[in-house]
């Protein structure tokens, strides 16, 4: 595969040098000359001196074979042209882009900029994950799968509580696979009508923490581990 | 016609007084609030008596462009020092807001062209003053 890195900072030297390692080839674009300087001698013809946001410095890094675009300097709107010039006029079959304002997200994926990575926002969801704030406890995250069990506690004014599952509009992405009743679990039906005080347990795309959890416990108040 | 304009340097401030002085409503956004003195230079009211609005804040940020009136602007001009935030901001206008006319000033010529053919409105001041010179050096030399 051939790999064009964008912005040789830390994020971008890094990526780099792990590509090359597994056996990529990959040009990394550098437009400030004291960094290029420092970090030639260990890239050699691996990087090129210039602005990735000029065309003709794009060409010259040979953008019309690659396979990979990632852009990664600390200016969001550089990142956006690169990657939208990427796709769009050298038809590159994959970019990546690097968000630093995690408020710019929304403008990345209004140009169609996908994907789009914050570092601010991975380790968001990893605090999420660790401090149950939604009153859930997670129970199992299948990374590779892109699933996580939790475990939430319906609370007597929840929304569901005294519904039956079948009425029970959750968002895409989610389903109850058990309920937790009077010390024993069991897999509901469609006409299990879900309590107050039931635990119950759902499978879910990760992210959809907070909104599960205004459908059974609005208040947040933490589950019983 | 209501027109915001974004980035008020040299260019944006100079365009924001005329289109002020033929009737339009005129909105300006700018990160420096020193820039406002662009505005008021040369003209006998101040540019809030003379029924302009400024609002301090970077162009990428949905709130300020919102502030400063984005949502029903007719034109909309990216006039900032940055061609790449000119491109983007623009997009931005047209695509979430849906502002009818965007224009972008692009200093460089190949990103200007491109962008153009997408169907963007770009201006690029350096491919006039290439032009330019070319003429005023083909009459030096004829």
């Amino acid at each position: 595969m051939y790999a064009i890195v964008v912005g040789a900072g830390k994020v971008g030297r890094n990526l780099a040098r792990e590509l090359i390692v597994k056996d990529h080839e990959v040009t990394l674009i550098e437009c400030s000359r004291a960094r290029y300087l420092t970090i030639e001698e260990e890239f050699e013809h691996a990087v090129q001196y210039g602005d990735a946001t000029e065309l003709w410095v794009l060409e010259r890094a040979g953008i019309q074979r690659a396979d990979l675009v990632i852009a990664v300097t600390g200016d969001d709107e550089d990142n956006m042209l690169v990657c939208q010039v990427a796709k769009e006029k050298y038809l590159c079959e994959s970019i990546i882009a690097r968000v630093n304002n995690p408020r710019n997200y929304d403008h990345f994926k209004l140009l169609g900029i996908l994907p789009a990575v914050s570092a601010t926002d991975l380790i968001l969801r990893l605090i999420e994950h660790e401090v149950p704030r939604y009153g859930l406890v997670h129970l199992l995250a299948l990374e590779e799968e892109r699933l996580e069990i939790i475990e939430l506690e319906v609370s007597a004014d929840a929304p569901v509580a005294g519904e039956r599952v079948a009425d029970i509009a959750l968002p895409e992405g989610s389903l109850i696979i058990s309920v937790l009743r009077e010390n024993a679990g069991f897999v509901p039906k469609p006409d299990t009508v879900i309590e107050g005080g039931d635990g119950v347990l759902l499978v879910l795309d990760p992210g959809l923490e907070q909104s599960i959890t205004a459908f059974f416990a609005p208040d947040g108040s933490p589950a019983e581990a | 016609m209501f027109v915001l304009i974004v980035g008020a340097g040299r260019v944006g401030s100079a365009v924001a007084k005329s289109a002020l002085a033929a009737g339009h409503e005129v909105s300006v956004l700018d990160e420096d609030p020193l820039s406002h003195e662009r505005l008021d230079a040369g003209q006998s009211k101040s540019w809030e008596d003379a029924q302009g609005r400024f609002t301090v804040g970077t162009a990428l940020e949905t709130d300020a462009l919102i502030q400063a009136g984005i949502e029903r602007a007719d034109v909309f001009i990216a006039s900032t020092d940055g061609d790449n935030t000119n491109l983007i901001i623009a997009q931005i206008a047209q695509k979430r807001f849906g502002v009818e006319k965007v224009i972008a000033r692009v200093m460089d010529p190949a990103r200007a062209s491109w962008y153009g053919e997408q169907g963007l409105h770009t201006i690029s001041p350096t491919k006039h003053a290439i032009e330019m010179f070319e003429r005023a050096l083909e009459l030096e030399l004829a």
